[in-house]
């Protein structure tokens, strides 16, 4: 089963719960950080990392004696990556998506494929757990390339694929997401938990993903995501009070379930809660 | 006319609730909240929207059935495998960069525009605020996150107004970038967590990159002391200012229950004497 976890509002606790569930299962489970812009499952699992390696774009690199300037890529470009004057082409690579257009524009063959760094990706075990995750270059806007990069080492064995997703609800976390069989939304019971929720419960619900509810820090708000839940027949699978040994041990990257054993009974329910809503 | 941004790298830390409280202490503002995929600050500021703006993001390929011949070049070509074995256009996965219109040999494939969200015009008790709703799953935050910001700049100046506040989205990718080039100041706004203190830096790195001066505020500073020091000591190191330190306090998370800013709903609480503190200090900085 691949299991993504995603939530729209960001600080709920989505990586808390994809360490608690993979050290609650114990082993023969791969860990995909697909929050490239701020990876943090790493911290949470100290894998020791066995390989890494640079994850590129492509950008146009142009041939200037090649090029006569006629402006045929940079009026193809959707993103005006390419600038064209008279007696000059400029490139802006940090606004180049990599599709290739202007290669394919260009009559005279100038331009070729060069590549830039987006970031790297990682590869660690903590024990039998396996942790994929990207981290992206400061000031580079690729995320959702590299979360694709990350997303392309699923394992193809029988294991079960959890993916911690980035927050939102626009393009990265659509990216992380997608292909899922079923994903785990987190949230929290206040005004703006609930709002994000919907949002995010829009995104999955367009895009045929299964979906049920993680209530983390319960007791500390109201009871609105409750009778949203209940109103619209969506599971809640799982609750986490707000306790302060929890917010502490979370506060030194120890996922609870290490100190409070008498958890990891609970995140192995709510992995099997989701197998079998799906029918797995 | 001055803009700062807060921002967090991690979601969760503050962010809005600290942009809502400054909002409402501020006397003459422009705020613009640019986490347009789940904006949140307008549960608190109660705008009175007075405008409202069609938001065109990328364009979207369109393949005609009558004329597609199913060659297949729109599918090699394609580098964001947009386009499905049967010959659909993934709206999730189309980036609306026009390769498959180039390559289609009958040309079959178009781009069509879509209206990817809406931007709002409107007023608050102390100004005006600039908000956003990008429709779920759009992508393109960028971008509307700038068109927000361009909107406020237009308010600031017709109203004559001195300050824009910016309430960033998390992370450090393409809206975050949005929304803090040319700022004069960017807030991050942390906890002390392990997790909290590695998103700092790299969002000061990202400040760095921009060359915007930072400033660092710790939330709920008193969940873990031996973490605030480490950030404390941490910006000591790298020349950079602790405006300040708020404690939890659940008073916090009983505002947002009641639509209401902390500042409002409990002037007295320590949390909203922090946060008065702080604003004051950002405006002699401002100034």
């Amino acid at each position: 089963m691949i299991l993504s976890i995603a939530s729209g509002k960001g600080g709920t606790g989505k990586t808390l719960i994809a360490a608690n569930i993979a050290i609650s299962v114990g082993g023969n489970i791969q860990l995909l950080d697909c929050d490239v812009e701020e990876p943090n499952l790493h911290l949470l699992l100290h894998p020791k990392v066995v390989s890494e390696e640079t994850v590129y774009s492509m950008v146009p690199s142009v041939n200037e004696e090649l090029c006569d300037h006629c402006g045929r890529c940079s009026s193809f470009c959707s993103y005006k990556a390419l600038f064209v004057t008279p007696m000059k082409i400029l490139v802006f690579p940090e606004l180049c998506h990599g599709c290739g257009g202007c290669i394919l524009a260009c009559p005279k063959k100038a331009i070729n494929e060069g590549k830039r760094i987006v970031g790297v990706l990682k590869r660690g075990y903590k024990n039998s757990i396996e942790l994929i995750y990207g981290e992206l270059k400061i000031r580079e806007r690729m995320t959702t390339l590299l979360i694709r990069e990350v997303k392309k080492h699923i394992s193809r064995d029988e294991k079960d694929v959890i993916i911690d997703a980035p927050p939102g609800a626009s393009c990265p976390m659509v990216e992380a997401v997608r292909g899922s069989d079923f994903c785990i939304l987190v949230t929290e019971p206040t005004p703006f938990g609930l709002y994000d929720l919907r949002i995010a419960i829009q995104v999955l619900r367009s895009m045929d993903i299964p979906f049920g509810v993680v209530i983390n820090r319960a007791g500390i708000g109201d009871e609105k995501v409750y009778d949203y839940c209940r109103e619209n027949e969506i599971p809640i699978l799982l609750e986490i009070p707000y306790q302060r040994r929890i917010a502490e041990l979370y506060s030194m990257s120890i996922p609870f379930s290490l100190k409070i054993p008498e958890w990891r009974e609970k995140f192995k329910v709510l992995l099997d809660e989701a197998r079998r809503l799906i029918g797995k | 006319m001055k803009q700062i941004t807060i921002l967090s790298g991690k979601g969760g830390a503050g962010k809005t609730t600290l942009t809502a409280a400054f909002t409402i202490l501020a006397e003459r503002i422009v705020v613009a909240d640019c986490d347009v995929d789940a904006p949140n600050l307008h549960m608190l500021l109660h705008p009175e929207v007075i405008e409202k703006q069609e938001f065109r993001g990328s364009m979207i390929a369109r393949i005609d059935n009558t004329k597609c011949r199913r060659c297949g070049l729109c599918r090699e070509k394609c580098r964001f495998d947009a386009i499905s074995e049967d010959f659909k256009v993934d709206p999730f996965s189309c980036e609306g960069c026009g390769v498959c219109t180039l390559v289609c040999p009958v040309n079959a494939i178009s781009l069509d525009e879509r209206i990817a969200g809406y931007v709002y015009l409107s007023k608050i008790k102390s100004g005006f605020m600039v908000h956003a709703m990008l429709n779920p799953g759009e992508a393109n935050s960028g971008k509307l996150v700038a068109i927000v910001r361009q909107n406020a700049v237009m308010l600031a100046e017709r109203e004559n107004i001195d300050i824009i506040l910016i309430d960033g989205p998390p992370g450090i990718g393409c809206p975050a970038i949005s929304s803090v080039v040319d700022v004069d100041i960017g807030l991050i706004i942390t906890e002390p967590t392990i997790s909290g203190f590695h998103d700092l830096k790299r969002v000061l790195l990202l400040l760095k990159h921009f060359d915007i001066p930072s400033l660092v505020c710790i939330n709920m500073y008193d969940i873990n002391y031996n973490n605030t020091d480490k950030i404390v000591e941490f910006c000591r190191e790298n020349d950079i200012e602790v405006i300040g330190r708020i404690p939890f306090n659940p008073e916090v998370t009983k505002a947002m229950i009641d639509g209401k800013t902390i500042v409002e709903y409990s002037p007295e609480s320590d949390a909203a004497k922090e946060i008065e503190r702080i604003w004051g200090r950002i405006l002699s900085i401002l100034v």
